[in-house]
């Protein structure tokens, strides 16, 4: 599934065809960047005491629950995990031929004295983050808000960035970087490619 | 110094004279003045019919609401002839239920003074079987009878009483003339708005079953025989219904009927857009009863095709399904429907379909000098069609001033291009001439 | 997504699997604090309502609103419709304001056809004469899928005055196209009997139905139709086919209670038995805002140039 935040690819819908060009990180690097992440959280937050993670449906989530899974190993501290679907808050509704699909958005938890760590896959963009802090926004009013994200992509068209990067990656606008989880996809990687265009 | 006409090669379609052949025909003044291959005359206009035209005598329609005097937001007697006369007919038969309704001599006169006036179209008045329609009192029938009237009904109102509709058979025997009855039971009806049926139900609309209009024609069959009468029954729509006119000829009752266009051709289920030009009383019914209704076109069950011409003002049409009136439009159709739906298929000869259209019409209302023969010496009422045009109902303006036409966007295949009324062309190269 | 939603026939069973999907996110919505998302700002939802229907329209508001969409109310008492003007002029006026999506609701079965000719905006069937009720049997799926893993030979019964019934017919073709099994019960003179081209079994004997449930869904039965002859008397009518508290013994533990509203306590439904935990009526009415949510969302955030 594609995981870019570029405004006019449908998020969630699997692309019809995806040309593999290259493959950025493998399973053993992403596990890395997901233990170093964790431990950089830990540090600038000094601590885990008032840190929550809320990861962007789809896939944000499972990295966010990898990253509370790494702080409880290293902390010995559950983090409250929630996942957050954005797509009620993309500027782009009402631009394409059927509107964007819909995941779950489920915190259960109060923010109100904590400080949000965002967790998605692929900062591009940015459209999703900032739609995500609307979004959170409307849940409550968190202390600050962090954001932790596997790839950085470049091609930023909003003041937006990341606080925590596992990779930065250089990459061409028209191309399309797909984060793959074994929760979700079966392997862990990172690859980048171009989509194929069906005949119109 | 004489108007002559020849029509050269023309396919003369004449089921009064069994004429079915391609000749030549000669008009002078208001007359025929010769048929046969190889006419010629001096200073004649030629109407080369080589194309493949079809010339036929003119249409007779037994049945349209020309809306004048009361509604003439809807049509006028003008309007509604020229629009007869563009769909090839040059008689029809006007409906009583107008403003004020014609139950007397002075509203059918007035009818034949706006007709006179128009031109374009032989105009017919039909009388009210009752006063105001009401289904009570009889009307003053040999006063009408005397100022020209052949055919009374109450149509769109069915004569509901047994015994009202046994004195108005009695009656008028004396004058031979036709009661022609709209056959709908009012207490199954209450309220309908389409067929009752699978669609009726689908649709949540409420249904007019068939049974409303076949018990009315037992009825009035029965009565018939009873009296001696002749009863017509005017745009049947049911199968029971034909069963049971078939059976009444049979027995030599003396029962006559038609069907229209859009009944030989629409069906119930067509109304699943809710389309308000499909909207007609009788409503449009299965196929069932379309295969019973064509079947009887063909055999003679029913007499005649009649329009039930329905013109109504676009901001009524315009309405939800159950607030538009019912009503189609149909003079400057029917021709090509039939030649479309029943002639093209091989339901019906055309020489039997100009039979409906135009002999049985004429024979039944007592208008000799229409429906043909054409032959030396005749009237010459007449029409050229041609068979083979292509045309989209809709495409180009009506010359009704309404435009619900049941076949709106429909492409049939058959159009009128010359209408002769008593020597005159009312139509030309497709166009009226006034 | 389509376009208007006319007939609950018009979408697929994926259409109806996504719309439902896509409600349990708004159903969460509706959890919130801020129950308010701004997808469709913005647009504008005109509530065209000529049946006064205080519950359906409050829905559609309130599912137009959070979806932070501007509402305007046009309704039987006061504003133009009540003073006659034509539905084509109304509808003209509309697409004159721009309105992006119109739910009407019309006692003509037909009229959001016959509106959906003369605007450019979405139209959503609220609810026309007797012919449909689509949002309805859409909530009602819903409500029935919160109870049930699959729809898949689910049995489902409609009680009640069929023939008048827009529900009954959005809620059979509904049902029908997930896979469900219908029966529809009543009496003869309120089940057209061409019911059974709907894909549904007919039975005027509640009794024997009841057994063999998974939901029973009542209608509302109203006193005219007893005016109008189609059964004897109430009592006849609530004896035979009523939802008494020994018929609900009747039916399996599992089986739920469902009625579109409003109810005649006492005629189709007995009063305690419409209060039962067994009876979702509530849920059915909270759903509506969620499903209704779903469809504004599906139909309107979408690129129809």
């Amino acid at each position: 599934m594609a995981s870019n935040d570029a405004p006019r690819e449908p998020r969630g819908v699997s692309v019809s065809g995806f040309a593999e060009r290259a493959r950025l990180l493998e399973a053993p690097e992403i596990r890395r960047s997901v233990t170093r992440i964790a431990h950089e959280i830990l540090e600038k937050n000094k601590g885990a005491a008032r840190v929550v993670l809320v990861g962007i449906a789809a896939r944000g989530d499972d990295l966010a629950r990898r990253l509370a899974s790494e702080i409880e190993q290293i902390e010995g501290v559950r983090v409250p995990v929630g996942v957050l679907d954005i797509t009620f808050y993309r500027d782009d509704i009402g631009m394409r031929a059927e509107a964007p699909e819909v995941h779950e958005t489920r915190i259960g938890f109060d923010f109100t004295d904590s400080t949000v760590v965002l967790v998605d896959d692929v900062l591009f963009t940015g459209r999703t983050i900032r739609a995500a802090m609307d979004a959170l926004v409307d849940f409550g009013r968190p202390e600050s808000i962090q954001l932790a994200v596997l790839v950085d992509r470049g091609h930023r068209e909003l003041p937006i960035r990341a606080d925590y990067v596992g990779k930065n990656v250089p990459t061409r606008r028209d191309e399309e970087v797909q984060v793959r989880l074994a929760e979700v996809d079966g392997e862990d990687a990172v690859v980048v490619g171009e989509k194929e265009r069906e005949p119109a | 110094m004489p108007n002559r006409v020849l029509f050269r090669g023309v396919r003369l379609v004449d089921p009064a004279s069994g004429h079915d052949a391609i000749t030549d025909v000669l008009i002078e003044d208001e007359q025929v003045m010769a048929v046969g291959n190889g006419t010629t005359a001096a200073k004649a206009h030629v109407v080369d019919g080589g194309g493949g035209l079809i010339m036929a005598p003119g249409l007779v329609d037994l049945h349209a609401h020309l809306r004048e005097p009361g509604f003439e937001h809807k049509e006028t007697i003008e309007t509604g002839a020229r629009a007869a006369a563009a769909g090839g007919y040059t008689a029809v038969c006007a409906m009583p239920n107008t403003e004020p309704v014609a139950d007397n001599a002075a509203v059918v006169m007035e009818v034949r003074n706006l007709a006179d006036k128009a031109g374009l179209c032989g105009v017919l008045p039909a009388g009210a079987i009752t006063r105001g329609l009401a289904g009570e009192a009889l009307t003053d029938i040999a006063e009408m009878w005397e100022a020209g009237v052949r055919l009374f009904t109450d149509d769109h109102n069915c004569v509901q009483s047994s015994r009202v509709m046994r004195l108005a058979l009695e009656y008028a025997r004396a004058f031979d003339v036709v009661i022609s009855q709209h056959a709908q039971d009012a207490a199954l009806t209450e309220g309908w708005q389409i067929h009752e049926g699978y669609y009726s139900a689908l649709l949540g609309l409420t249904g007019a079953p068939a049974e409303a209009e076949s018990i009315v024609v037992g009825r009035d069959i029965a009565l018939a025989r009873l009296t001696g009468g002749r009863l017509h029954i005017t745009h049947t729509s049911a199968a029971l219904s034909v069963e049971q006119i078939r059976s009444a000829k049979t027995r030599g009752l003396r029962v006559t009927a038609d069907v229209t266009p859009h009944h030989l051709s629409l069906l119930d289920e067509d109304l699943v857009s809710y389309d308000t030009y499909l909207r007609v009383n009788p409503p449009l019914r299965s196929a069932e009863d379309r295969q019973a209704l064509r079947e009887g076109a063909a055999d003679g069950t029913l007499d005649a095709v009649a329009t039930d011409h329905a013109p109504h003002a676009a901001e009524d049409k315009d309405q939800e399904f159950d607030q538009a009136p019912p009503g189609t439009t149909g003079l400057e159709t029917a021709l090509a429907v039939v030649l479309t739906e029943l002639v093209g298929p091989g339901l019906i000869s055309l020489s039997d379909a100009v039979a409906r259209m135009s002999t049985r019409p004429a024979e039944i209302l007592g208008l000799g000098e229409h429906g043909g023969p054409i032959a030396p010496g005749r009237p010459a009422n007449l029409v050229v069609f041609d068979p083979e045009a292509d045309w989209v109902v809709g495409e180009r303006p009506f010359h009704s001033m309404a435009r619900n036409s049941a076949f709106t966007g429909r492409k049939l295949r058959g159009r009128v291009i010359h209408t002769m009324l008593l020597g005159t062309f009312t139509v030309r190269e497709g166009e009226p001439t006034r | 997504m389509i376009k208007h939603l006319l007939s609950i026939t018009q979408l697929s069973r994926e259409d109806v699997g996504r719309i439902l999907d896509t409600a349990e996110s708004f159903r969460e919505v509706g959890t919130r604090v801020i129950k308010k998302v701004p997808a469709l700002r913005g647009r504008t939802v005109v509530n065209l309502f000529y049946e006064n229907s205080t519950r359906t329209r409050i829905s559609f508001e309130l599912a137009a609103k959070r979806l932070s969409a501007d509402v305007i109310n046009f309704s039987t008492s006061g504003s133009s419709v009540s003073k006659g003007e034509s539905l084509k002029d109304t509808a003209l006026t509309l697409q004159a304001m721009g309105a992006d999506a119109i739910v009407i609701r019309h006692s003509s079965s037909g009229a959001p056809y016959t509106l959906s000719h003369w605007v450019s905006a979405s139209v959503l069937n609220a609810g026309d004469g007797t012919h449909e009720h689509p949002t309805q049997a859409l909530l009602d799926l819903f409500t029935i899928r919160e109870h049930f893993p699959s729809f898949e030979g689910l049995r489902l019964a409609i009680v009640g005055d069929i023939r008048h019934s827009r529900v009954a017919r959005s809620l059979t073709f509904g049902m029908a196209k997930m896979g469900g099994e219908v029966t529809l019960v009543g009496p003869p003179t309120l089940i057209p009997p061409e019911a059974t081209a709907w894909g549904a079994g007919v039975s005027h004997d509640l009794d024997a139905v009841l057994p063999k449930l998974d939901v029973c869904y009542m209608l509302r039965v109203q006193r005219e139709r007893q005016r109008q002859q189609f059964f004897p008397s109430v009592r006849e009518y609530s004896r035979l086919w009523g939802l008494s508290r020994t018929r609900v013994d009747a039916l399996p533990d599992t089986a739920v209670i469902m009625h579109p509203g409003p109810m005649n306590r006492g005629v189709e439904i007995a009063s305690d038995v419409a209060d039962l935990p067994r009876a979702v009526i509530t849920d059915q009415v909270t759903n509506g805002i969620a499903v209704r949510m779903s469809l504004l969302y599906l139909m309107l955030g979408v690129d129809r140039a």
